[in-house]
């Protein structure tokens, strides 16, 4: 058996490792784009960017662990083509891998912001090292950074940047931040938290133009014009799938694929960033998290071996920023029922989101009891009350 | 480099160099050692790191922290000496220590 996996990060790792485990003894190749072994993305913005964290330690497992797995990493090489009836993949080297099945981990890569001025130097995005140690060159007390975009990544980073001394502006379009994943009473929590540490936070403000004769000076939204030496934008990212779509496999915001892990082609299979998947819940998503390239890669690294397993585990998530911890599990959907418990100036509180009066999902910031009791109940599809859940005289474990 | 060493439920034993300042998670990850998922990364959000502390050893590491101690409670078979390797830091004077790993981190 020849298993080919495309993409060489969180989701190619776990699969790698998963194979192993199983005592896959065929050939395996794994084709990354970036010149490094996988390794995880989240302190980018956090740890590494603030410099606590060497470059050795991003690395998910060291060298020896893909020898000994029998795995052959093909690094600084893009698959460029995928030819189905042939069953190969060709890459950018020229070369040709022949597979008798494929695993796309091909993750996604960031939004380019599509305003006048984009592509002055001095805007920065934020994905991968290189990306992070670009930027972290800029770190110079007194500089005055603009973040572009209210999402995790970006206040993550202007969170961080603080303790270089840097002058920050959030410039978000919406009316709150972390809009697309955050219920409005977390949001607003995060915004009060940044503006305490002096970061100046923008809402319902759009970036217009960037502006600057060789580098970058200002970005200007339609209220004014906001002076930066630096712009971070964090606008959102677009699942890498093209080379699927050519191939011919079914793509929808993401490659799409059963509850198995397989694409519309049955010896084909993805995890990750890249997927449209069945969630928990049921219904379709795209998710951006390490736990769903983890889980997803067990699940499908099973598929390929002709084990496979449905995917059911609840979505979790987690966000550092300043020394507030938010834990998030389940989905939060548009109609859900927020539930406050706790009071969220002492720091410590959670939001539980219940559909039909089933626990769906919990936001807890450093309230780790909060989110442990909720990652339970949505995964038991608990009936809560809400006052119970309200009463924080009721210990979070004996919510169910 | 301080030498960790890891033992496994069916007793196998690895002695492995960390270096000060990174976890006895990382030591393991690093040095192939099997029985610790890590899958969070370190950031205290997984659980899946746990390990079992050497009584020898448990007065001489710093106590657990909030989070740690209340992450805890999503492992399993949980005891007074358990942490979460992710959070236990490596310094000279854990030159030695010896931790366990649990049967299983899911
Ligand atoms: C700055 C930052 C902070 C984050 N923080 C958190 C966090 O706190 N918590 C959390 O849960 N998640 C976090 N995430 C998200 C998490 O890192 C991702 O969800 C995870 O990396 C997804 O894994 P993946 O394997 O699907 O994709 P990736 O890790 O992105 O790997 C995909 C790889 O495939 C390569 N590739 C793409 N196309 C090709 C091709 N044709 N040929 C060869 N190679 C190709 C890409 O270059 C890339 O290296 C963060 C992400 C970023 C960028
Ligand atoms: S590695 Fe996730 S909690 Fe330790």
């Amino acid at each position: 058996m020849r298993f080919v996996i495309i993409g060489a990060g969180q989701a190619a790792a776990q699969a790698v490792a998963t194979l192993a485990s199983e005592g896959f003894s065929g050939s395996l190749t794994v084709v990354g784009e970036e010149p490094y072994p996988p390794y995880q993305r989240p302190p980018l913005s956090k740890a590494y960017m603030a410099g606590d964290f060497v470059r050795e330690r991003l690395f998910l497992k060291p060298e020896a662990f893909y020898a000994e797995s029998h795995c052959e990493l093909r690094l600084g090489v893009t698959a460029a083509a995928i030819d189905r009836a042939a069953k190969t993949v060709t890459l950018s080297s020229g070369d040709t891998l022949a597979y008798d099945r494929l695993l796309f981990a091909t993750g996604d890569r960031v939004r380019k912001l599509p305003c006048p001025g984009a592509d002055l130097p001095g805007v920065y995005y934020l994905r991968g090292i290189d990306d992070s140690d670009a930027l972290r060159r800029h770190l110079v007390a007194g500089k005055k950074l603009a973040v572009v975009g209210g999402g995790y990544i970006g206040l993550e980073v202007a969170a961080v940047v603080g303790k270089y001394g840097l002058h920050v502006t959030v410039v978000e379009a919406m009316d709150r931040l972390m809009v697309r994943s955050a219920s409005p009473q977390v949001s607003e929590f995060y915004r009060k938290l940044h503006e305490s540490h002096g970061v100046d936070i923008r809402l319902n403000q759009a970036v217009t133009a960037v502006e600057g004769k060789s580098w970058v000076e200002a970005v200007a939204t339609g209220q004014g014009r906001i002076p930066a030496d630096i712009v971070v934008a964090g606008i959102g990212v677009v699942p890498n799938c093209e080379l699927a779509l050519v191939a011919g496999l079914a793509c929808d915001n993401g490659i799409v694929v059963d509850e198995f892990g397989a694409t519309s082609d049955p010896d084909i299979f993805a995890a990750g960033d890249c997927t449209n998947h069945v969630s928990f819940h049921g219904k379709r998503v795209r998710l951006e998290s390490v736990q769903n390239a983890i889980d997803q890669a067990k699940h499908a690294a099973l598929a390929m071996l002709g084990k496979p397993t449905p995917y059911r585990e609840v979505p979790w998530f987690w966000s550092d920023q300043y020394d507030i911890k938010l834990q998030i599990a389940g989905l939060v959907q548009p109609g859900d029922t927020a539930v406050v418990r706790g009071d969220p100036s002492t720091h410590k509180f959670s939001v539980f989101h219940l559909r039909d009066g089933i626990v769906a999902g919990v936001e807890a910031v450093n309230a780790a009891p909060d989110y442990i009791a909720g990652r339970r109940l949505i995964a038991a599809r608990a009936r809560v009350a809400p006052e119970r859940i309200a009463d924080t005289s009721v210990p979070a474990k004996q919510l169910g | 480099m301080p030498k960790i060493t890891y033992i496994e439920q069916n007793g196998t034993e690895r002695t492995v160099e960390v270096p000060v300042g990174w976890s006895v998670m990382e030591g393991a990850v690093k040095n192939r050692v099997p029985g610790i998922d890590a899958d969070c990364g370190g950031a205290c959000a997984c659980a899946t790191c746990h390990v079992y502390v050497d009584s020898a050893w448990l007065a001489k590491l710093p106590p657990r922290q909030e989070m740690e101690e209340q992450m805890l409670d999503f492992a399993q078979d949980v005891k007074p000496n358990s942490r979460l390797s992710c959070q236990i830091k490596v310094s000279p004077a854990l030159d030695g220590l010896i931790v366990r790993t649990p049967r299983t981190q899911h």
